[in-house]
């Protein structure tokens, strides 16, 4: 759907040249919720404003729905636009304009008939559940009542992309709980492909399918949630994602921990919800001759699914724990021997 | 007292008079001072068209003028006015140097007024596939369009003040009369009332200009 081929962005701030984007490949499946997560400046705002080339890209190419967006003319290019929707973190409504005339106005700018305009604007003012709200202006909404109507807005050329730019920062936890299930809503309603940036790994989490970790310009991990989750790579990705799993252990805990044995690890051990856990680790304790203690656990749920990370200390002989983490292997999501310096604090 | 009502027909005369050079050339720059500010915003860098020649030659020539005292304005300019409405005095040689005077004013304000429209909403539309003549009409100037009011109110009154020195060149109006019963003649009384009556048309401007911002401001 999205095929973004080593991005290159350079700006000029005054005789400085500033690379934004050092050369970024992204690949965004139809219907597929993709997030970016980086700190800020990290790039991932250029990134996502090159989907629809409000940022044009100094070298790379960008192609959407099999367009290649950079050999258009400008008015092939505002045409192509029209099937890209976006919402922005401080949603950019017309406050000269009411509810129903913010989502309508871009369809009178299409020429869309006044009556077709009128059933559209109420079906999507329903779809965001702001049909009473039709007469009020964007300064009498609250912030998520002004996002709603900034997606009904982007949904008023019935898209087939949905960028989303930092669209929940601005708003209390409990509004963007509720934006981020609208968007999964119609994400699953129209089959709807949204790419979203965030610097909050709970909207990753909650909503996203597949994730890229951005830092300095580049992509520095991708993968699926799932996977990024119990198996983070990179430094700053453990960083997200200790927002969400605190899978750290004191290191005075770690430096009391006792060794059964020649040969001791620390296992990062990710179990899927719906794996059942308890007698995984007791046949681990009664099959092999281990000694097991735990560090840490946590669980949460991923985009529906609950995902567990535990912490093991395994020690005991070289054989036998190396079988028991083959045993771990197999009878879990997923086993990574870590190091003490990853998880020690 | 008695005096005053003998001259109420001079005053409504010369009231008449202020208020139709002051509106035609308010109609005239307002035509001509929108598409300049416009210009003015939307050839700046990283606007909708930029084009760094057009937006330095236009800033150049407002400062020049703008740099000119209305009176002197309008005696540098004599020749332009005789070559264009063919006299320079009276109402109609007073117009056309108003219309120079106040277009860079309006200009410079509308550029203001339209650059507190949210870079923001206009990348909005720009990614919904809006053209630019849209953005333009349907979302810069309609939501800048308290701030237009405003503009055009101050615009008013500095065009008022401008059209009483107007009455240097026997254009007539209300500063004329101050200027040949008040100043020349020394007549306190038509003095006076000249001011006050400068004074209501500039409040009552204001706060038309005022409800008119208020009401286009849909603030709850």
């Amino acid at each position: 759907m999205i095929q973004l081929t080593n991005i290159h962005k350079t700006y000029k701030v005054g005789s400085k040249q500033v690379e934004a984007l050092k050369g970024v490949t992204l690949h965004v499946n139809k219907g597929e919720i993709f997030g970016v997560i980086g700190f800020s400046g990290a790039g991932k705002s250029t990134l996502l404003r090159t989907i629809n080339l409000l940022e044009k890209p100094t070298s790379g190419s960008v192609v959407v729905n099999g367009q290649d967006l950079l050999k258009l003319s400008e008015k092939e290019l505002r045409h192509a636009r029209k099937k890209i929707g976006v919402i922005f973190q401080h949603f950019n409504l017309l406050s000269s304009y009411n509810v129903f005339d913010n989502v309508a106005e871009i369809l009178r700018m299409n020429r869309v008939p006044k009556e077709q305009i009128r059933k559209k604007v109420e079906e999507l003012l329903r779809l965001v559940g702001l049909e009473d709200k039709a007469s009020a202006y964007p300064s009498q909404l609250s912030g998520g009542q002004k996002q709603r109507v900034g997606i009904a807005r982007a949904l008023a050329m019935d898209p087939e992309i949905l960028l989303c730019d930092e669209a929940t920062s601005a708003l209390d936890p409990q509004t963007t709980e509720s934006i981020l299930d609208l968007l999964l809503d119609i994400n699953q309603k129209f089959n709807l492909t949204i790419v979203l940036i965030t610097h909050e790994m709970q909207v990753i989490k909650k909503i996203c399918d597949r994730v890229a970790i951005m830092e300095n310009g580049v992509i520095i991990e991708q993968g699926t949630v799932l996977d990024v989750f119990s198996n983070p790579q990179q430094p700053t990705t453990r960083n997200f994602i200790k927002t969400v799993f605190d899978d750290q252990v004191p290191k005075e805990m770690l430096a009391k921990i006792k060794n059964a044995g020649p040969s001791a690890y620390i296992l990062r051990v990710a179990f899927r919800g719906d794996a059942a856990l308890d007698p995984v680790l007791g046949t681990l304790a009664s099959r092999y001759p281990v000694r097991t203690n735990l560090l840490y656990g946590s669980i949460s749920s991923i985009k529906g699914t609950a995902l567990g990370i535990l912490l093991l200390h395994i020690s005991g002989e070289e054989k036998a724990v190396q079988e028991g983490i083959a045993y771990l292997r197999e009878s879990v999501y997923r086993v990574d021997v870590v190091s003490q310096e990853e998880v020690g604090r | 007292m008695d005096r005053l009502v003998e001259l109420l027909p001079l005053f409504y005369q010369s009231f008449e008079e202020t208020v139709i050079m002051v509106g035609i050339s308010l109609f005239i720059s307002t035509l001509l001072g929108i598409p300049l500010g416009v210009l003015l915003v939307i050839t700046r860098p990283d606007h909708l068209a930029p084009n760094k020649w057009v937006y330095h030659s236009l800033n150049v020539i407002i400062n020049v003028i703008r740099s000119l005292p209305f009176i002197i304005l309008m005696v540098a300019i004599i020749p332009f006015t005789e070559f264009v409405v063919g006299t320079s005095i009276g109402v109609e040689g007073a117009i056309v140097p108003l219309i120079v005077y106040t277009t860079p004013y309006i200009a410079r304000l509308m550029e203001t007024a339209l650059l507190e429209v949210d870079r923001g909403v206009i990348e909005a539309y720009q990614a919904m596939g809006a053209s630019r003549s849209q953005i333009i009409f349907r979302i810069m100037i309609r939501e800048a369009r308290p701030g237009i009011v405003l503009c055009l109110t101050i615009a008013t009154i500095g065009l008022i003040g401008a059209t009483a020195m107007a009455g240097a060149v026997g254009a007539g109006g209300l500063g004329d009369l101050a200027l040949r019963y008040g100043y020349q003649q020394w007549d306190i009384e038509v003095m006076i009332m000249t001011v006050i009556i400068l004074i209501c048309l500039v409040q009552a401007i204001q706060s038309l200009g005022n409800w008119a911002a208020k009401k286009l401001k849909k603030t709850a």
